[in-house]
């Protein structure tokens, strides 16, 4: 155990900044504390370093009480990274690092050793500052300054390194920078980690554990997964937070929902234009999309959906390129605009809507079968290029929908279009079975994320239900279309 | 280097006067007093006395005091982290002055202590001004910014003049001779007193010494010091005390002479940067130096009449003092 805190209370006055907090760190552990201002965890910190006199409750570090230790051993065992330390001018980055070797000399007057040379170049290494190694503090960028201090601290050789807010005065590059460098020293030199944070995503990527302070009394511990919930960080913060999954690590990450104005009915604020090559829907207020979409796929905030017409010709290979530039060429932002590619004239788009009581759908869909596909025999296709979909579809609703609804949404549609297909007898030229929808179709579900919440927007539930029939009779009614303008060629 | 500049203001000192004596002689006739080399007859006999008694005596006492100064300054800068700082304008000065001419006027003589008196009485009270500077400085505001121990500095140091003042007009006699030692002065002291404050000088110098590290570790505030393993209450008594210490024994033997402890240390960062563990030997050397130097001007000027030396130091140091407060002030804002 390389810090053990048990029962630690601490008081201002009258004011209990600290209420019989316990935790301990194993070793080699990245070990955060958060929590709002004013929750303690900065004193915590300061007790933990001997700035604060212990008044109550009991601190070891490495097994020794923290009473037995002096300032010396202290500092042999452990090293602090400050929130914004004081700058000292004229001194050099090497005279800074070399300071962090004061708790390792002897005697009143101690020679450099090889030792403290070595500790001083690693720690430079480590923190990428040794070609600056004669230069003035100041004349260091923040973030180089913040990693001088870094230095100094590795210089200690300590086994448990302490840290306040670490990133509080970097931009986000000098803050991935430095706690990349932090996590990497961490881990080739065993080194156990205790950091303050204030910031609830970056201790949720870089901690295994996280203790969560409100008002001085520990409101969770654990790892970040496990307890940074939304409705624990709710109520820790007094605001809304909403929790994400992180692209590309397993961690949770948190969001503040900021309180906005209610905007009017979407239907109403939803227009359908067309120009030559292209239907466009447009929103005058941005909704949330999950769509399968050339551009802007995934979950996305759009207030464009674009949907264009490309000949049966058309080359595929730099298609989402090409997308992007047709786009920017007619004046939509691409991160703002749901891009897909259709090879049916999209003059024949059908634009159905349904105002329920609660709720509003809004359908546009086009739809064209040259490349029909039964995708439960699909397997027996020779391998194809892909080529522009076929069956495009946007469906608005006015609502709030959980993520689960998303998906729901997406689900009831592709069931109502492949539903439209077979009884419409629409076949797969190359097994002869009844179609499931083209090979390359798109489908995007978008919400004003205002107004009533769906939890579910599955079969059961009367939104399902009013997705289901718009889709199956604008798919219908498209399919119609599509057929109508065959035959006319 | 500094040792060479420090050999050559004693040098310089020594030459200096009514009677001009040149180096080479000096070094004869030191030579023949300290190792028996045989005096060359081309010396006139009186200079080796002027040599030996008079000036010698003095200038070492100017450099003694100078040094004590220019490292307590130091010290003072450094723990406070205030370039301001220095005996002078903390008001430790005026604080161990008090305490001088109260042993002087109530003829104080402690047994034990003997003629030590003078010195520990005034390092006493030159420590009790300190804790009381800081003490109020900390009622005022507790982060002990520069303006607010400069301020706090002042005014002890405006009290005890006045002090000094009232117990001079009570003495009636005696008046110009205190007032001469009040403003500073290494003339006419003899041996007797560098032997005063020898003992305290190398005390306080090598304690201060021994402590540039943590000094170091103080200029990156009192956290940072904690945190790299220094035990910060312990070294800042330490320091202080032994800054005191160099300050109460220099004034109890020259007066106050202001500035010193100001213009050495931030001449010397200005070459070689802020490492105390330069900057405090430096110090010692160009402090003792500086104050030869001070002690040449202060009687050359106005030949045959010594001006007080402390005037020629404040002359220099008062103008840098407000450049720099100037700067420190400007920075600040903006």
């Amino acid at each position: 155990m390389m810090l053990e805190v048990r029962a630690v209370s601490h008081r201002y006055g009258p004011k209990q900044v600290l209420d019989r907090v316990t935790f301990s760190v194993e070793k080699g552990e990245l070990f955060g504390i958060v929590g709002p201002n004013g929750s303690g965890k900065t004193t915590l910190l300061k007790l933990i370093c001997k700035e604060l006199p212990l008044a109550s409750g009991e601190i070891k570090i490495h097994g020794q009480p923290l009473l037995a230790l002096s300032a010396k051993q202290w500092a042999r065992f452990a090293a602090v990274l400050p929130q914004t330390a004081e700058t000292a001018p004229g001194y050099t980055v090497r005279e800074t690092v070399a300071l962090g070797r004061y708790a390792h000399q002897r005697g009143l007057f101690p020679a450099w050793t090889k030792e403290d040379e070595a500790a001083v170049q690693e720690a430079l290494r480590a923190v990428g500052l040794a070609d600056k190694i004669n230069e003035p503090l100041e004349r260091l960028s923040g973030g180089e300054r913040q990693r001088a201090y870094l230095a100094r601290a590795l210089a200690q050789e300590p086994r448990l390194l302490l840290l306040d807010e670490p990133t509080n005065h970097m931009d986000m590059s000098g803050q991935v920078r430095l706690l990349d460098r932090l996590a990497e020293a961490a881990r080739s030199r065993d080194l156990t980690v205790v950091a303050v944070f204030h910031d609830m995503n970056v201790a949720s990527l870089y901690c295994d554990r996280v203790l969560v302070l409100k008002e001085g009394k520990t409101a969770a511990l654990g790892t970040p997964t496990d307890v940074m919930t939304p409705a624990l960080l709710e109520e820790v913060f007094a605001a809304p937070i909403v929790r994400l999954a992180h692209p590309a690590t397993a961690k949770p990450m948190f969001s503040f929902v900021p309180k906005g104005k209610q905007e009017e009915s979407p239907a109403g604020g939803l227009r359908l234009s067309f120009l030559d090559d292209a239907a466009v829907l447009a929103s005058c207020q941005p909704l949330r999309v999950l769509s399968s979409a050339l551009i802007g796929a995934g979950f996305q905030w759009a207030t464009h959906f674009v949907n264009r017409h490309v000949g049966l010709d058309y080359d595929c290979r730099d298609a989402e390129g090409d997308m992007r530039r047709y786009l920017e060429q007619h004046g939509f932002s691409p991160e703002r605009t749901i891009g897909m590619m259709t090879a049916v004239d999209v003059h024949d788009a059908v634009w159905l809507q349904e105002e329920g009581e609660a709720f509003s759908v809004a359908v546009m869909t086009t739809a064209g079968v040259g490349n029909a596909v039964d995708a439960a025999r699909a397997w027996q296709h020779k391998p194809l290029v892909a080529r522009p979909g076929t069956i495009n579809m946007v469906i608005v609703i006015d609502g709030m929908l959980t993520e689960a609804a998303f998906v729901q949404a997406m689900m009831t549609a592709t069931e109502a279009k492949a539903k439209a297909l077979a009884d419409r007898s629409v076949c797969d030229p190359e097994t002869g079975t009844l179609a499931t929808g083209t090979s390359t179709d798109s489908l995007a579900v978008a919400a004003t994320q205002t107004g009533r919440t769906f939890a579910y927007a599955g079969t059961a539930t009367e939104l399902g239900r009013a997705i289901g029939r718009l889709v199956y009779e604008a798919t219908i009614e498209a399919l119609d279309r599509y057929k109508r303008r065959r035959g006319r060629r | 280097m500094a040792v060479m500049a420090a050999i050559l203001s004693l040098l310089v000192g020594i030459s200096t006067g009514s009677l001009s004596i040149p180096f080479s002689s000096i070094v004869r006739i030191l030579a023949s007093e300290w190792f028996g080399m045989p005096l060359p007859s081309d010396i006139p006999a009186d200079w080796a006395p002027i040599v030996t008694a008079i000036r010698l005596p003095r200038v070492v006492l100017a450099f003694l005091v100078g040094a004590s100064l220019a490292m307590a300054g130091a010290a003072f800068q450094g723990l406070l982290k205030n370039a301001l700082a220095d005996p002078y304008t903390l008001g430790v000065s005026s604080g161990a002055a008090v305490g001088a001419v109260l042993v002087m006027f109530l003829g104080w003589q402690w047994p034990l202590f003997g003629t030590f008196t003078l010195p520990v009485v005034s390092i006493l009270f030159g420590m009790a001004t300190l804790a009381a500077v800081l003490a109020f400085t900390r009622a005022v505001e507790r982060q002990l910014s520069v303006e607010t121990i400069i301020l706090a500095g002042i005014i002890f140091g405006a009290f005890f003049s006045a002090f000094i003042s009232l117990m001079i007009a009570l003495t009636g006699e005696e008046l110009r001779q205190i007032i001469s030692w009040l403003m500073g002065s290494v003339a006419m002291r003899g041996w007797k007193y560098s032997g005063l404050l020898l003992p305290f000088f190398l005390i306080g110098a090598a304690v201060l010494l021994a402590n540039g590290r943590e000094l170091n570790a103080f200029a990156f505030g009192e956290a940072a010091a904690l945190h790299v393993g220094v035990d910060v209450t312990r070294r800042k008594v330490i320091i202080l005390t032994a800054a005191a210490l160099l300050t109460g024994a220099a004034v109890s033997v020259s007066g106050t002479i202001g500035f010193v402890g100001l213009v050495v240390p931030h001449m010397v960062r200005l070459v070689c940067g802020p490492n105390y563990r330069m900057l405090l030997p430096l110090s010692l050397l160009y402090g003792g130096a500086f104050l030869v130097l001070a002690d040449v001007a202060a009687r050359t000027i106005i030949e045959p009449r010594e001006l007080p030396i402390g005037v020629i130091t404040s002359l220099i140091g008062a103008p840098l003092f407000a450049v720099l407060f100037f700067r420190k002030t400007k920075r600040k804002m903006g």
